[in-house]
């Protein structure tokens, strides 16, 4: 098969996670979108290590899962910060420098 | 031929399921959704020759940080703000035909792309096995960011520790402190503490509101939690007049 394929599937997730990081208001699934739009780009890396036909790619796949790992910790935190504060998980919410 | 067999089974459904995670309502099933497309590229990952990238997918992604995207959901609780309404006017059509450009950028652009040369494969690159393969690679070229990277996850801990970390600015209110703000408040009638439910009504649950001497449902002894929630029942359908006494004594 070709691997050209996983490239298509790489590009629609990316896509839809960028729609999901625009369009939702839980601050939560905005992550989880953010999350999925790391791994449409993981799927490349790994797809193009394969064409390649070295091991670059899944090395930097690698990386990209330890940086999203601490990104998650690091952001989640954030949020449950900003709940403690405004009682609130919602994106909208946390507008205190608009007005 | 068995490759594209899982490919077009589990293509199509990682699609759906990604676009499942923006048309759901609640949040939870949108990270059951995103668990379900993890699983799937952790299947292309093995697919393609990627054996350790892939079960580190289910390891890492799906076990780990899914359960951490879980269990802040129900730390945070689940509130309004899962509501799909929009906010800010005319930002839905905006965003997906923009989404809609994009990605035909991409597509288009990928299926215009060559290399100039077939796809090689990794047989060559996994001859020594994969896991084998990855850390001559991670330990030779790559062991300058790999330490960058240990950096990172430490400060990362730290960060998150910094950030979890709660200084409290009054006291805590003791016991006598809550006695004597619930006597000197406007009423005495939650003096004794708010009602619990369902106590002298047909029902112990904690979703049904215990009713008040007259036969009208207390709303203040169902949790705030539950209402926000909407996992209430109806309360009118147990007011006295309305109750059937026609039916038999319930189990």
């Amino acid at each position: 098969m070709n691997p050209t394929n996983y490239l298509y599937i790489s590009a629609l997730l990316l896509t839809i996670g960028a729609i999901g990081v625009v369009v939702r208001r839980n601050a939560i699934v905005v992550f989880m979108c953010i999350e999925l739009m790391l791994n449409a780009a993981n799927l490349s890396f790994v797809t193009f290590a394969r064409m390649n036909g070295n091991l670059d790619g899944q090395v930097v796949a690698f990386f990209t899962m330890v940086v999203a790992a601490c990104e998650v910790v690091v952001g989640l935190a954030i949020i449950v910060t900003i709940y403690r504060s405004r009682r609130s998980a919602s994106v909208d919410d946390a507008s205190l420098l608009r007005r | 031929m068995p490759e594209s067999v899982l490919f077009w089974i589990m293509g199509p459904l990682a699609v759906v399921a990604a676009l499942g995670m923006l048309l759901v309502k609640k949040a939870v099933h949108s990270a059951l959704l995103l668990a379900w497309v993890m699983i799937t590229l952790a299947f292309f990952y093995i697919a393609q020759g990627a054996l350790f990238l892939g079960i580190v997918q289910i390891v890492v992604y799906t076990g780990a940080v899914m359960m951490l995207f879980l269990f802040i959901l129900m730390l945070v609780g689940v509130d309004a703000s899962d509501s799909l309404t929009e906010t800010i006017r005319g930002l839905r059509p905006i965003a997906i035909t923009a989404a809609i450009g994009f990605g035909g950028l991409m597509v288009s652009l990928i299926g215009r792309a060559s290399l100039g040369r077939e796809s090689v494969g990794l047989d060559q690159a996994n001859a020594a096995g994969n896991v084998e393969g990855l850390a001559y690679q991670l330990f030779s070229t790559y062991v300058f960011p790999f330490e960058a990277v240990s950096a990172l996850l430490i400060t990362a801990a730290m960060g998150a520790m910094v950030l979890a970390h709660h200084q409290r600015e009054v006291p805590r209110s003791t016991q006598r402190d809550l006695s004597e703000q619930r006597f000197r408040s406007g009423s005495l009638a939650t003096a004794a503490g708010l009602p619990g439910p369902g106590v002298f009504a047909r029902h112990n649950a904690v979703d049904v509101p215990a009713l008040l001497p007259d036969g009208t449902p207390a709303p203040a002894s169902i949790s705030e939690t539950l209402r926000t929630r909407g996992d209430m029942i109806d309360s009118s359908q147990f007011q006295l007049d309305q109750v059937n006494t026609e039916v038999k004594e319930e189990k």
